[in-house]
């Protein structure tokens, strides 16, 4: 639940601001955040900024995210096919 | 990427054989315990290397009592119950809110959304189901900051927020003194700053290394925690790069303790634990749903048999309750730890069989 995600801020408007994930756009509030600037990339949590992240470690989490997608995926497969098999 | 994995293990493998003993590490966050499972660290680990689930799934930790209260908010007809999706499949003494199948319950994203409906259905009350720890707490504050600057009237919270470090204080004091280390949670402590486990290691002596969730922190997080243990150490560390500052986000913090204030509250499996729950502050108790319904959050027995109240201690491990995989699976959970995505149980049967 205390999970949070990056994402790219692409506009403000006073304390609150659209973020970009993975594609995915999200309005957000940067109430915790107030120095945050457009382009930086920070940490959302349940609608929130909670702080400004590096460049670098956004990109490793959001690779992780997409292998997590992709890992349920098949296990989900997987798991179907062992139902049918059964 | 391959060798720094490889370099965790070696330091994790030869810390643990020069202490010898078994050690138990403690993780106080449920995005840990899932991420351990899913990438299957535990293999990677020395016998002698045991991993507990703490405390640190929000869902698991509130108590049956709060769970209780909700319930009798949301059958009544003048209420609108705003709820964060963890929480809806929870079951309290009559079931849980998923089983009412009333339309006055509703799942949203954040608390501007609960504040929100407010403003939409002026004639019914708006409860906000504020669980979660730090981090999800200046949400709530948030909310009702601006449900006072707006006159929302119809708004309120039942705050279940709670306080990670006085909980691992009352473990360690009461419950199970046999956890070595922690492994404090990434994004709970980017609000609280790593400062915040200076009690930890100061009064208990138990090293606290924060670490995000992704596989290779828990793995480096883990070779600082058996370093130290090694060289007799307790001290607070960081692997989550940046975004854990000592002194964490001083603007979150601010607004939380501007609107909450710490109270004794009840923790499943660890009681009543003194100042490590949060009220709304006397000025804001308009807001604050117990006083404006008139109620009590009285805590209560968890349901027959459920022996969550050990896994959360670290006392057990999920199988050693006889209902595991039985009476009790992620489709019919008998207790939190099997509901929520992120409890012990529901990733020792997910993952862990
Ligand atoms: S397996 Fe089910 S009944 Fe047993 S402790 Fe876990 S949640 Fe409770």
């Amino acid at each position: 639940m205390c999970l949070a995600v990056p994402a790219r801020i692409i506009e403000k408007d006073g304390d609150r601001a659209v973020a970009d994930a993975m594609g995915n756009k999200w309005n957000i509030r940067i109430t915790l955040t107030p120095d945050i600037e457009v382009g930086d990339v920070v940490l959302i949590h349940a609608g929130y900024a909670i702080t400004k992240v590096d460049e670098e470690e956004a990109q490793k989490t959001w690779e992780l995210f997409e292998e997590i997608a992709h890992f349920e995926e098949e296990r989900l497969k997987a798991e179907q096919q062992g139902g049918d098999d059964a | 990427m391959l060798e720094r994995i490889e370099q965790a293990r070696k330091t994790i493998h030869a810390s643990c054989e020069k202490v010898g003993r078994p050690i138990q590490v403690m993780e106080v966050c449920g995005t840990h315990t899932v991420s351990i499972f899913r990438h299957g660290i535990r293999t990677l680990l020395p016998e002698n290397l045991k991993m507990l689930s703490g405390p640190g799934c929000p869902v698991c930790v509130t108590d049956q009592g709060y769970i209780d209260v909700v319930m009798d908010l949301a059958r009544r007809d003048d209420t609108i119950i705003a709820t964060y999706g963890d929480m809806i499949r929870v079951p309290g003494k009559g079931g849980s809110l998923e089983s009412l199948h009333r339309n006055n319950i509703k799942v949203v994203l954040s608390t501007d959304d609960g504040l929100t409906l407010a403003k939409k259905h002026p004639d019914k009350i708006v409860v906000f189901v504020a669980v979660g720890f730090e981090t999800t707490t200046p949400p709530s504050a948030v909310a009702v900051m601006d449900g006072a600057r707006d006159g929302v009237d119809n708004f309120c919270i039942l705050s279940g927020h709670k306080l990670v470090v006085p909980a691992m204080q009352a473990l360690l004091g009461s419950k199970n003194d046999k956890i070595d280390a922690f492994l404090c949670p990434g994004h709970v402590s980017v609000i609280l700053g790593s400062d915040a486990y200076k009690p930890v290691v100061e009064e208990f002596k138990r090293p606290c290394v924060v670490a995000g969730f992704e596989g290779i922190q828990i793995l480096e997080g883990l070779a600082k925690i058996c370093e130290q243990i090694a060289a007799g150490t307790a001290e607070i560390d960081s692997v989550y790069g940046a975004a854990v500052t000592p002194q964490g986000n001083k603007v979150a913090w601010k607004i939380i303790t501007d609107m909450f204030e710490p109270c004794d509250g009840a923790w499943r499996g660890l009681g009543v634990i003194p100042s490590a729950t949060m009220k709304l502050k006397d000025q804001y108790k308009q807001f604050d749903a117990l006083h404006r319904f008139g109620i009590k959050e009285v805590p209560t027995e968890e349901p027959a048999g459920c022996r969550c109240g050990e896994v959360l201690c670290g006392l057990i491990d999920p199988p050693q309750c006889s209902m595991f995989g039985k009476k009790c699976t992620p489709d019919t959970p008998v207790g939190p730890c099997m509901v929520s995505t992120e409890g012990a149980c529901s990733a020792w049967y997910k993952y862990g069989r």
